[in-house]
């Protein structure tokens, strides 16, 4: 047997889309199920453009969750891409299917209503998110620097399916919108 | 042609949901919407490929098309009342978008919210179901009109391309049975009855 060659160091992303990404390949995340925001376009795009990936739009971000949810137990995986404002429909589901039955249902939302947002329904339903993530005592994690993406990600996603929970990813405006 | 499908007599419920499981020959998939829909299921006799929710209402239909997409060659039904159904309508053009071609779902539409006092749902007006799935680019979708039409459909889902829309009128009668209130036991009986190992838990 020859010897294995050293580990190449970790790629650097020149974006975070693309830590995300990769992140996703790395966890065989195939499916991205989504309701469209203006700070995921990226992102969405990128999956849109790989033919790795299955990606489309559900009408309802709880439709999406459900659908994500079937593709869990049936042995694939998901993601569901949303704004704040998709999040705050999503408490009955999140409750009553994935905490319930213990279905990793894998969510990452794009955080609108903070650090300069002009829409006062965004700044106020924002609010709304961390208190339903804690009450539900759902796993979540802002992300904020690009050098902290593939990780977080990468680890969340594998610990929501070792442990069979939902967890939510939070794209903060730090990673999406800072120069 | 009269609306709401009411040119269809009505069926039982429990009748038509062990009309369709005694016909599962290849380990098809059925998702039982919230209450009725899934006691029936559970009454019909338990198979492991059975999901049985337990709450989140209107979500049938995605559920079943999650697992349709993730096992292609596998045979998916969702069975679904008319209340949940009207909750998520944007599903079922999400369902017509993908066009997978092994799913079906199957409405049982009595025109009320039997489980909480049969308040009348909207398919008590004007709505038709089946028109509305129709509409939202579900091209095979049919009223079933009689119990011999359903098995007819049924039968057609199982050896012909969908994704298909069955609309069955249904009585007013309540389930027998309740299905046990395990979800976390539901959910690892039907990954294994669709051949997922989930994963143990410390």
């Amino acid at each position: 047997m020859s010897l294995s060659p050293m580990p190449s160091p970790a790629p650097i992303d020149a974006h975070w889309h693309e830590a995300v990404i990769r992140a996703l390949k790395d966890n065989a995340v195939r499916f991205v199920v989504y309701v469209p925001d203006n700070v995921l376009r990226p992102l969405i795009e990128a999956v849109h453009a790989d033919d790795y990936f299955t990606a489309f739009t559900a009408a309802r971000e709880e439709e999406a969750v459900g659908i994500v949810s079937g593709l869990a137990m049936a042995g694939s995986r998901g993601i569901v891409l949303m704004q704040t404002s998709g999040f705050a429909t999503l408490a009955n589901v999140l409750a009553s299917l994935c905490i319930a039955a213990q279905i990793p249902a894998l969510m990452m939302v794009s955080e609108r209503g903070t650090l300069g947002d002009f829409q006062i329904g965004q700044a106020i339903v924002c609010r709304t998110m961390r208190p339903i993530l804690e009450t539900l005592g759902i796993e979540h994690h802002s992300v904020t620097r690009l050098e902290d993406t593939h990780f977080i990600v990468d680890r969340t996603i594998r610990q929501a399916f070792l442990t069979q929970a939902p967890a939510a990813l939070i794209l903060s405006p730090l990673l999406t919108a800072k120069r | 042609m009269a609306p709401n499908g009411r040119n269809t007599r009505p069926m039982n419920r429990f009748d038509l949901t062990a009309r369709l499981v005694s016909k599962l020959k290849h380990d098809e998939a059925v998702i039982g919407g919230i209450g009725n829909s899934n006691f029936d299921l559970w009454h019909a006799g338990h198979r492991p490929q059975n999901f049985y929710m337990l709450g989140s209402m209107g979500l049938a239909t995605p559920i079943a098309l999650g697992v349709a997409l993730a096992q292609p060659q596998r045979r998916v039904f969702a069975l679904e009342g008319d209340g949940s159904l009207l909750m998520q309508l944007g599903a079922l053009a999400t369902i017509a978008n993908l066009s997978p071609r092994n799913l079906t779902i199957i409405v049982w539409d009595n025109a009320m919210y039997q489980i909480t006092g049969a308040q009348p749902t909207a398919t008590a007006g004007r709505a038709d179901l089946v028109e509305i799935a129709r509409a939202a680019g579900i091209v095979q979708s049919a009223w079933a009109n009689d119990e011999d039409e359903f098995d007819r459909l049924s039968l057609r889902t199982l050896s012909e391309d969908g994704p298909w829309f069955i609309g069955a009128r249904i009585d007013g009668q309540s389930p027998v049975k309740q299905t046990p209130r395990e979800p976390v036991i539901i959910k690892n009986n039907f990954m294994r009855g669709l051949g997922v190992q989930p994963p143990s838990k410390s």
